[in-house]
C-alpha cells in the first residue's frame, strides 16, 4: 500500500521532505534551542499555521475532493481546541488552588481544591461549582480521547442526519454555516459551562512545565505541528489515492451516478466527514495552546468561510494547494495586520496597510476565483508540466 | 443697597415669627440656600414643604423654572435669579420674587442650578396642586403625569377637587382613573376601596396593576401554631412552598431553634483545637477528607469544647413543629381578596395581550428578515448564485440613506429621497458586479460563494477607511418617532409599521412585477429553464443581470429601513447575512412566498423561544438555529419547494 | 524537473525568512518605542482606533515638548483586529520583536486576559484604559480605567438616593464585564435590601438589534407599583438599538431611568439623541466636564483628529496613563519596567475634571465618579460629581474577594487572602 500510494501521489515525498527540511531549520534558527534568530513569537506564528495548514488539508479532503462545501469545520476544530483548553486550564488552576491552600493549617480537602478550583475558573462568569461537562478535565488522557470524540460524534451525527435526509450543494454549505453559528452562540452562552465568551485563557502555560521557558515550549508545539501535518497529509494522502479516493471524487462529480451505481454515497460522504472533522479537531487541539486563549468567536461562520478560501486559493483537489493558501494567506495577514509593512504615500492619500489589506485580501479571493480556478497550486501544477515539457 | 435689604429682612426673619418670614421668596430661599443648591431627594422635602406653606405667589412660578433648570444663582452672594439673554453675551437678571429685571451679569459669574430627576419629581409633586386645577391644560397635564408618578396620601383630596371643574373630557377621564388608583392605595372607606379594585377588572394598565400589586405584598412569618387574627395569605408546606433550609434558617432567626455550624466555623473550630499536630485523638495530616474532618469535630464536640452540630433528624422536626406563613401586609381581607380577583381577572386579559403583541413583534422582526433576505431569494432562485456580499449592498444602502441624511437636513424629505437613491445606488453596484464578476462563474454556485465573500470583506473595508468606524446616526422623521400603543402591554414602534408596510409593499412589487409583467415571465423562463428559454429569444444574460440588479436593490432598501431602527455601521450587513441565507434555505428557495413563509417562521419562532425564556436572548438564537438544522432535516427543500433549475439536482 | 520544483518552494521559503531576519534587526534604541494594542478592525475598532488616535496625538504632544529622556518616542501602531488570540500574538510580537518600552491598549476583559499571561511572562507593562469589572491585579498592567467601586456602585447609589428606584433591570451584553459588574451589584442590592425578585437580570448578544421585547419586558416589571431603574451595561454599537427602541416606546427617563456604563459621547455620536434627553451615564470623565485642563484638551484632540470629534472617559484613562507613565520614567531615569513600576506609585497628574489622580499600590488610579444626563447635543449634563474614589482591584460586596486585597508595594502580591495572610497567587487570573 505504501508503495503504491507514494507512486500514485508523488507529493508526498517532497512535501515531507520539505516540511522535514523547513522544521529542522526553524528549530536550529529558533531561540529555544538554537541560534535565536527566529523570534518565539514567530515561532508561534510559524506553529500556528502549520496547524491551519492541517485544517486546510482537511477541508480539501472533504470539499476537494468529496464536494461537500463544509462552512463549519472551524466548530470541530474550536472544539478540539476547548476540549485540551479544559484540561490545561484545570490543571494550572489546580496546581495554583493547591500551592495556595498547602499553605493553611488544615491539609486541604478534596472538596476544598474542587472549590478553590471552581471560583478561579468560573470566578470571572460569576460562578464558582464546576459544571458537568468538566467532569474529565482533570485526566489528560480522557480529554485528549474527547478532543478526537466530541468532533467526531459531533460531525457523525449531524453528517448522518444531513446526508441521510440528502441535503446536498449550497444547501448543506449553509446547513453546516448554522451549526457552527449555533455552536458559537451556545458557547458564547455563560452558563454553557465553558466560560462564555471569555473562554479558555492561560492555555500557553503547561501544567507541570511551567518552569520550561516559552520560547522552548513553542518549539516543542511547533515541532509537533509539524509532525501533525505531516502525518495528516500523509493520511489523506492515502485516502484520496485508493479506491475510496476515486469513489469521493466520483461523488464530487457526479452524486447520483454513483448512487446508481450502487455505491452507498451516502456512508462515504460521512466517512469523509467525520475524519475531516477528527483532523480539523487534531489540529485545533494543537493550535490553541499555542495561541494562548480560544473563545466562542474563533468559530463563528467567518472563520469558516476564511478556510474554504484558503483552500480554493491555494487550489482545492491537490493537497499541497490547501497548505500553500492556509500558509500564505495567515502568514500575509499577520505581516500586514502587524504594522511592519510599510506605507505606500501617493502624495494625495498614503495607503496605510492596516486600513487597505482586508480590501487587497477581499478582491484577491475575486481575482484567484476568476483567474486561476484552480488556485496557486494549478499555476504550479502548470510550472511543472512545463518543466516537465522541456 | 442690596445688602441693607438683605440684612433688614434677615433681621425680619430673625425677630419677627411667623407672617414676617412669607415676606420675601428671596428671604426665603437665603434660608435654603444650601438644600437648594445641592438638592437631595431625601432632604428638599421640608424645604418644599416650606416654600409651598409660605403661599407667596412666587412660589409655584420658581419651582416650575427650577424644575426646568431655568434658575441661577449668583456666585457672588449666592442669590436666586431667572435669566434672560441680553446683548454682547451678557444675561439679564430677573428677580425670583418680583419678575423685575436686576441688572445685567456674566454668564462665567452666575452658575445653572441643575436638580436631578430624582428633585426634579418631588418638585413636581409640590406643584402638582398649582397646576391641577391651570386654566392652561398643559400644566394640568403635568400635574397629572406628576402625580401618577409619585403619588401621595394628600394628594388624594386635591385630586378629588379638581375633577368636577375639568372641563376636558379626556383630561377629565385621566383624572377619574387616577382619583379611583389613589382611591386603592390611599382612601381611608373600605367600599369605596373595594369598588375602586373591583372597577379595575379586565384593565391591563401597568398603573392598575402598580396599584393592587402593593395590596397583595406578602411577607413570610413563623408561628407556633395556626395564626388568628392575621390576614393569611396561605401557609406554606415545608419542603414544597419553601426550602426546608431556609425555613430552619427562619427559625434560627426567630429564636426557635439552634443556629447550624457554618463549614468555616467548623474548620476554624478545628483548627483552635490542634493540639501536638493532633484534633481530638486524629493527627493534622490525616484531616484530608470532610469526613475525616466531620469525624474529628464531633469527637470535639462529644468532649463539649465545640457546640454539637445540629442533625438532620433536629432541623426536620423543628421545621415539622411549626407554621410557616405568608402573612398579607395590609390587613383587611376584604382588600386583599378584593384585589387578588380582580388581579386574577387582570391577568387574563395581560396574558392575551401579552400574546398579541408577541405576535406583533414576531410579525415585525418576521417582515426584517423578509426584507433583508427577499433581494437574496431572487438572486438564489433565478441564477442559483449564493451572494455573500447580499449584506454589504444592505449596508450600501444605510450609508447611501446616511448621506442623504448630510445633504438634505429635512428627515422626511431626506427618508423620501433616500429610498429610490438607496435602490439606485445597491442596483447599480449589483449591476456591477454580476457583469464584472459573477457572470463568469455562472456554473460554479460554490465558486461564486467564494468570490462574492471577498466582495464582501472588501466593501466592508472600504466603507470602514470612507465613513470610519464610527457608527453614523441615520435618524427616522418625527411622524415615525413613538409607537403605536394601544395599552400598556400592546405596542408597536412606528418605525417597524413602517417596515412592515415597506416590507408588504416590496411583497406586493415583486409578485406583480414576476407574474404581471414582461419581465417577470422572462424571469420564471430562465428560472424554469433558461435554455429553452435563450432558444425561444429570451436573454439569459440580461435577465440574469437586471434581476441581480432587483435583487441587490431591494437590499439597498432594506438597508435604509434597518438603519433606521438599528444603527449604520460597516458590520450592518454581515449581522444579517447568515440570518438571510436561513430565511432563504427554510421558506424554499426561488419563490417569493417560500422566502415570506421563512421569514414568518425564523420571526415568530425567535420571539417565542424569547417569551419563554425572557433572560437569554443568546439560548433563544440558539435553540432556533438548531430548530432549523432539524427542520431541514424534513423539509430538506424548504417549506415551499421549487421545481426546476433552481432545485438543484 | 522537480528539482526546479523545489528550488523555487526554497526560494520562497529563504524570502519569508530573509523577512523575519530583518524585522529582528532593527531593534535598536535610538528612540523610545510605545506601544499601541487597539484594535483597528472587526467588531471594537469603533472604539478602539479612537484611543490609538489619542496615544498618537500625545506621544506627538511629548515628543514636541522635547521627547522624554532625551530621546523621541516612537509609537508603534499594531492591529489586533479584535481577535483575541491575535492580542497574546501581537503583545508577545511587540516585546520582543519591536522591544517596546510599554504598551497602551486592550479594551475588552476578554482581550486583556488574553494578553496577561503573554506580559507576567515577558515583565511588559501595559496600560488599560477602559472601565473593567475588577476582580483582578496583575503586576505588569496598570488599570486606569474605573474599577466598579469607581463606577458601578456610585451610580447604584444614585439610582437608590437620588432617584428612589426601587426595582432593577440589569441589562448586560453576554461577557465578562456585564456579568460581572452585575453579580456584584446583585449582591450589593441584596445587602441594601432589595428583594431578589425586584432584579432582573438579561443578557443579550454582542451588536443585537431587535430590543422591542426587552424594553417591554422592563416597562412590564413596573406592574408592582415599585419605581423601575435599568442599569445598562450593553456594550458597543447595541447601544444604539437600544436606545431608539426606549424612545419609540416613549419611556421618559423620568418613568424608568436608564444608567449606561458603557455609552459615552463617542456611542451617543451614532444617534439622535432628542429622545433620550434626561437618560444618565457613569463615568469618571464627561466632555462637558468644567476645568480648564479639559478645555484645552479638547481644543487639542479637536485640531488633531477633526473638528467633529468628542473626547470620552477611556480617552481621559490613557490621557492620566500615559503622561504618568512618562513622569515615572523620568523619575526613574530609564524605562526598565521594574524602575518604572516602583516609581509609579503614588505619582499624581491632574485630570481632566478638575481634581487630581493617584495611582495607587494596586495600579488603580483615584477617579471621581460623575453622572451625566443625556442631553439634545448628545453631550452629558454633570448632575453629580464626587471627591476622587480610590480604586478597589478587588470588590468588597462579594464575600470570597472581600477578603482578598492588592498591594504591589508593601506585599508584593496582588491577590493577598488578609485572613489567612498569604498570598494566593503572584500571577494574575486568566
Amino acid at each position: 500500500m505504501e508503495r503504491s500510494l507514494l507512486a500514485r501521489q508523488p507529493s508526498v515525498l517532497i512535501f515531507i521532505g520539505l516540511l522535514a527540511v523547513f522544521t529542522i531549520v526553524i528549530t536550529i534558527l529558533s531561540e529555544g534551542f538554537g541560534l535565536g534568530i527566529v523570534s518565539t513569537s514567530f515561532i508561534k506564528i510559524l506553529g500556528k499555521t502549520l496547524c491551519l495548514c492541517l485544517i486546510a488539508i482537511a477541508m480539501d479532503l472533504v470539499w476537494g475532493y468529496c464536494g461537500i462545501l463544509s462552512l463549519g469545520h472551524f466548530a470541530f476544530f474550536g472544539l478540539g481546541g476547548y476540549m485540551i483548553g479544559m484540561w490545561l486550564m484545570y490543571e494550572r488552576t489546580k496546581d495554583i488552588v493547591i500551592a495556595s491552600l498547602s499553605s493553611g493549617e488544615l491539609p486541604a480537602t478534596p472538596e476544598e481544591i474542587r472549590e478553590g478550583i471552581g471560583t478561579q475558573i468560573f470566578g470571572v462568569v460569576g460562578g464558582a461549582e464546576i459544571p458537568m461537562v468538566w467532569y474529565f478535565a482533570d485526566s489528560l488522557f480522557a480529554q485528549l480521547a474527547l478532543v478526537v470524540l466530541v468532533p467526531g460524534l459531533l460531525a457523525l451525527v449531524f453528517g448522518w442526519l444531513a446526508f441521510r435526509s440528502r441535503v446536498t450543494g449550497v444547501y448543506l454549505s449553509i446547513l453546516t454555516q448554522a451549526m457552527t453559528l449555533a455552536l458559537s452562540l451556545y458557547l458564547f452562552q455563560n452558563d454553557s459551562g465553558l466560560r462564555g465568551n471569555n473562554g479558555l485563557s492561560g492555555l500557553q502555560n503547561i501544567p507541570g512545565l511551567t518552569e520550561v521557558p516559552q520560547s522552548v515550549v513553542s518549539v516543542w508545539f511547533f515541532l509537533a505541528s509539524a509532525f501533525a501535518l505531516g502525518l495528516g497529509y500523509l493520511v489523506a494522502a492515502w485516502v484520496v489515492s485508493g479506491k475510496f479516493g476515486n469513489v469521493i471524487r466520483a461523488i464530487r462529480d457526479d452524486e447520483a451516478r454513483i448512487r446508481f451505481m450502487g455505491y452507498p454515497v451516502e456512508a462515504y460522504k460521512l466517512v469523509v466527514f467525520t475524519l475531516t472533522a477528527v483532523i480539523a479537531a487534531i489540529a485545533g487541539a494543537l493550535y490553541y495552546p499555542q495561541a494562548g486563549i480560544i473563545n466562542p468567536a474563533e468559530i463563528a461562520p467567518i472563520a469558516s468561510i476564511y478556510l474554504a478560501v484558503w483552500v480554493a486559493i491555494g487550489g482545492r483537489g491537490r493537497l499541497y494547494g490547501a497548505v500553500i493558501g492556509a500558509a500564505l494567506v495567515s502568514l500575509l495577514s499577520s505581516w500586514f495586520t502587524g504594522g511592519q509593512a510599510p506605507s505606500i504615500p501617493l502624495g494625495f492619500y498614503t495607503v496605510n496597510w492596516v486600513d487597505w489589506w482586508q480590501v487587497l485580501l477581499g478582491l484577491g479571493f475575486v481575482l484567484v476565483t476568476l483567474f486561476a480556478p484552480k488556485g496557486i497550486g494549478g499555476l504550479f501544477d502548470k510550472l511543472v508540466r512545463k518543466d516537465a515539457a522541456s | 443697597m442690596l445688602r441693607i435689604i438683605l440684612f433688614v429682612f434677615a433681621a425680619l426673619t430673625a425677630f419677627a415669627p411667623a407672617k414676617a418670614q412669607d415676606a420675601d421668596l428671596n428671604a426665603l430661599l437665603e434660608t435654603y440656600r444650601a438644600n437648594i443648591e445641592k438638592p437631595s431627594r431625601t432632604t428638599i422635602g421640608p424645604v418644599l414643604e416650606d416654600l409651598v406653606d409660605s403661599q407667596l405667589p412666587a412660589v409655584p412660578v420658581f419651582l416650575e423654572k427650577w424644575r426646568e433648570k431655568e434658575v441661577w444663582q449668583r456666585e457672588s452672594d449666592g442669590r436666586f435669579f431667572f435669566v434672560e439673554d441680553a446683548t454682547d453675551g451678557k444675561v439679564m437678571l430677573i428677580d425670583v420674587d418680583s419678575g423685575a429685571e436686576a441688572g445685567l451679569a456674566d454668564k462665567n459669574d452666575l452658575d445653572n442650578l441643575k436638580p436631578n430627576s430624582g428633585v426634579r419629581g418631588v418638585i413636581a409633586g409640590a406643584l402638582v396642586q398649582f397646576q391641577l386645577s391651570d386654566p392652561d391644560p398643559e400644566r394640568r397635564l403635568q400635574a397629572l403625569t406628576a402625580l401618577e408618578r409619585d403619588p401621595e396620601a394628600s394628594h388624594l383630596s386635591i385630586l378629588r377637587g379638581a375633577i368636577e371643574s375639568e372641563s376636558d373630557p379626556a383630561i377629565k377621564a385621566r383624572k377619574e382613573r387616577l382619583q379611583r388608583l389613589l382611591t386603592i392605595q390611599f382612601g381611608s372607606d373600605q367600599a369605596n376601596r373595594v369598588a375602586a379594585i373591583e372597577s379595575f377588572a379586565g384593565d391591563p394598565g401597568v398603573d392598575a396593576r402598580a396599584a393592587l400589586n402593593p395590596l397583595l405584598a406578602t411577607r413570610v412569618e413563623v408561628f407556633d401554631a395556626v395564626p388568628e387574627g392575621l390576614n393569611v395569605a396561605r401557609l406554606l408546606t415545608p419542603g414544597s412552598d419553601i426550602e426546608p433550609q431556609s425555613a430552619y434558617q427562619m427559625l434560627v432567626d426567630a429564636g426557635k431553634a439552634r443556629p447550624v455550624v457554618p463549614m468555616a466555623d467548623r474548620k476554624q473550630a478545628l483548627i483552635d483545637n490542634i493540639e501536638n499536630g493532633m484534633v481530638a485523638g486524629t493527627p493534622v495530616a490525616e484531616l484530608v477528607t470532610q469526613a475525616a474532618r466531620d469525624r474529628a469535630y464531633l469527637a470535639l464536640a462529644a468532649d463539649g469544647s465545640v457546640p454539637p452540630l445540629v442533625t438532620p433528624d433536629e432541623q426536620r422536626s423543628a421545621v415539622a413543629n411549626h407554621v410557616f406563613a405568608e402573612i398579607y401586609a395590609e390587613k383587611d381581607p376584604v382588600l386583599t381578596t378584593a384585589a387578588r380577583e380582580t388581579l386574577a381577572n387582570i391577568s387574563g386579559t395581560v396574558g392575551l395581550y401579552q400574546f398579541v403583541d408577541l405576535a406583533l413583534d414576531g410579525l415585525s422582526l418576521a417582515s426584517i428578515y423578509f426584507l433583508a433576505a427577499i433581494g437574496l431569494a431572487i438572486t438564489f432562485g433565478v441564477m442559483g448564485v449564493i451572494n455573500m456580499a447580499h449584506g454589504e449592498f444592505i449596508m450600501i444602502g444605510a450609508y447611501t440613506g446616511y448621506v442623504v441624511q448630510q445633504f438634505i437636513p429635512n428627515y422626511t424629505v431626506s427618508i423620501i429621497v433616500a429610498l429610490p437613491l438607496a435602490f439606485t445606488v445597491a442596483f447599480l453596484a449589483g449591476v456591477a458586479l454580476e457583469r464584472l464578476v459573477i457572470r463568469y462563474l455562472a456554473h460554479r454556485p460554490l465558486e461564486t460563494l467564494l468570490a462574492t465573500f471577498g466582495i464582501s470583506i472588501a466593501l466592508q473595508q472600504i466603507a470602514k477607511n470612507i465613513f470610519g468606524t464610527q457608527a453614523r446616526p441615520l435618524t427616522s422623521p418625527s411622524w415615525l418617532d413613538g409607537a403605536w400603543v394601544l395599552n400598556d402591554v400592546v405596542s408597536i414602534s412606528y418605525i417597524r409599521i413602517a417596515i412592515f408596510v415597506l416590507a408588504l409593499a416590496f411583497l406586493g412589487l415583486l409578485l406583480f412585477i414576476l407574474n404581471r409583467t414582461r419581465l417577470g415571465l422572462e424571469v420564471r423562463a430562465v428560472t424554469q429553464n433558461p435554455r429553452m428559454a435563450s432558444s425561444m429569444g429570451i436573454n439569459p444574460d440580461r435577465i440574469n443581470m437586471l434581476t441581480f440588479g432587483l435583487g441587490s436593490g431591494i437590499a439597498g432598501i432594506a438597508g435604509v429601513a434597518i438603519g433606521l431602527f438599528a444603527k449604520v455601521t460597516s458590520e450592518l450587513g454581515s449581522g444579517y447575512i447568515v440570518q438571510s441565507f436561513m430565511t432563504v434555505v427554510v421558506g424554499g428557495v426561488g419563490n417569493i412566498w417560500g422566502t415570506l413563509a421563512g421569514a414568518g417562521m425564523i420571526g415568530s419562532l425567535q420571539k417565542v423561544i424569547e417569551f419563554f425564556n425572557p433572560s437569554n436572548t443568546l439560548a433563544a438564537q440558539t435553540y432556533m438555529i438548531i430548530f432549523i438544522i432539524i427542520f431541514i432535516q424534513f423539509r430538506p427543500k424548504g417549506i415551499i419547494a421549487l421545481k426546476g433549475r433552481a432545485a438543484g439536482d | 524537473m522537480k528539482f526546479t520544483t523545489k528550488l523555487r518552494i526554497a526560494g520562497a521559503a529563504a524570502f519569508i525568512t530573509t523577512g523575519i531576519l530583518t524585522q529582528t534587526a532593527y531593534a535598536q534604541e535610538e528612540t523610545i518605542k510605545v506601544g499601541v494594542l487597539h484594535s483597528l478592525s472587526g467588531t471594537m475598532a469603533i472604539s478602539e482606533t479612537t484611543l490609538k488616535d489619542t496615544m498618537l496625538m500625545l506621544i506627538e504632544q511629548q515628543n514636541a515638548k522635547g521627547g522624554l529622556l532625551g530621546k523621541q518616542l516612537e509609537a508603534v501602531v499594531v492591529d489586533p483586529a479584535s481577535d483575541w488570540p491575535l492580542f497574546a500574538e501581537k503583545a508577545r510580537e511587540l516585546m520582543t520583536v519591536q522591544n517596546v518600552d510599554v504598551m497602551f491598549g486592550c479594551w475588552t476583559s476578554v482581550s486583556r486576559k488574553s494578553v496577561l499571561p503573554v506580559i507576567e511572562e515577558l515583565n511588559g507593562l501595559l496600560f488599560y484604559p477602559v472601565q473593567y469589572e475588577g476582580e483582578e491585579s496583575s503586576k505588569n498592567v496598570f488599570y486606569t480605567g474605573a474599577a466598579p467601586n469607581q463606577q458601578a456602585i456610585p451610580a447604584t447609589d444614585y439610582f437608590l438616593e437620588e432617584l428612589g428606584v426601587e426595582k432593577f433591570a440589569l441589562l448586560g451584553t453576554d461577557y465578562v464585564y456585564p456579568r460581572t459588574t452585575n453579580k456584584i451589584l446583585e449582591q450589593y442590592l441584596k445587602d441594601k435590601g432589595i428583594a431578589e425578585a425586584d432584579i432582573f437580570v438579561n443578557y443579550t448578544p454582542f451588536g443585537h438589534s431587535d430590543w422591542s421585547k426587552i424594553v417591554a419586558d422592563v416597562v412590564a416589571l413596573g406592574a408592582d407599583g415599585k419605581k423601575v431603574g435599568v442599569i445598562s451595561t450593553i456594550n458597543g454599537d447595541a447601544n444604539i438599538g437600544f436606545y431608539k427602541e426606549l424612545a419609540a416606546a416613549g419611556i421618559s427617563a423620568d418613568d424608568i431611568p436608564v444608567v449606561a456604563f458603557s455609552v459615552g459621547e463617542e456611542e451617543l455620536s451614532g444617534l439622535d439623541t432628542t429622545n433620550l434627553v434626561g437618560h444618565l451615564a457613569a463615568w469618571n470623565y464627561f466632555q462637558s466636564a468644567d476645568a480648564p485642563v479639559n478645555a484645552e484638551f479638547i481644543k487639542e484632540w479637536k485640531a488633531f483628529a477633526g473638528e467633529e470629534r468628542v473626547t470620552n472617559d477611556p480617552m481621559e484613562a490613557h490621557y492620566i496613563g500615559f503622561n504618568m507613565w512618562v513622569n515615572a520614567v523620568e523619575a526613574a531615569g530609564t524605562t526598565d519596567v521594574d524602575a518604572v513600576r516602583t516609581a509609579m506609585y503614588g505619582q499624581k497628574f491632574p485630570n481632566l475634571t478638575g481634581s487630581e489622580a493617584e495611582m495607587l499600590p494596586n495600579h488603580h488610579l483615584t477617579k471621581p465618579v460623575l453622572i451625566g444626563e443625556i442631553q439634545e447635543d448628545g453631550q452629558f449634563d454633570i448632575v453629580s460629581q464626587t471627591e476622587p474614589v480610590p480604586g478597589d482591584a478587588w470588590t468588597d460586596f462579594l464575600p470570597e474577594s472581600a477578603v482578598l486585597e492588592s498591594d504591589w508595594k508593601e506585599l508584593a502580591c496582588g491577590m493577598y487572602n488578609t485572613e489567612t495572610k498569604t498570598c494566593v497567587q503572584l500571577n494574575s487570573n486568566y
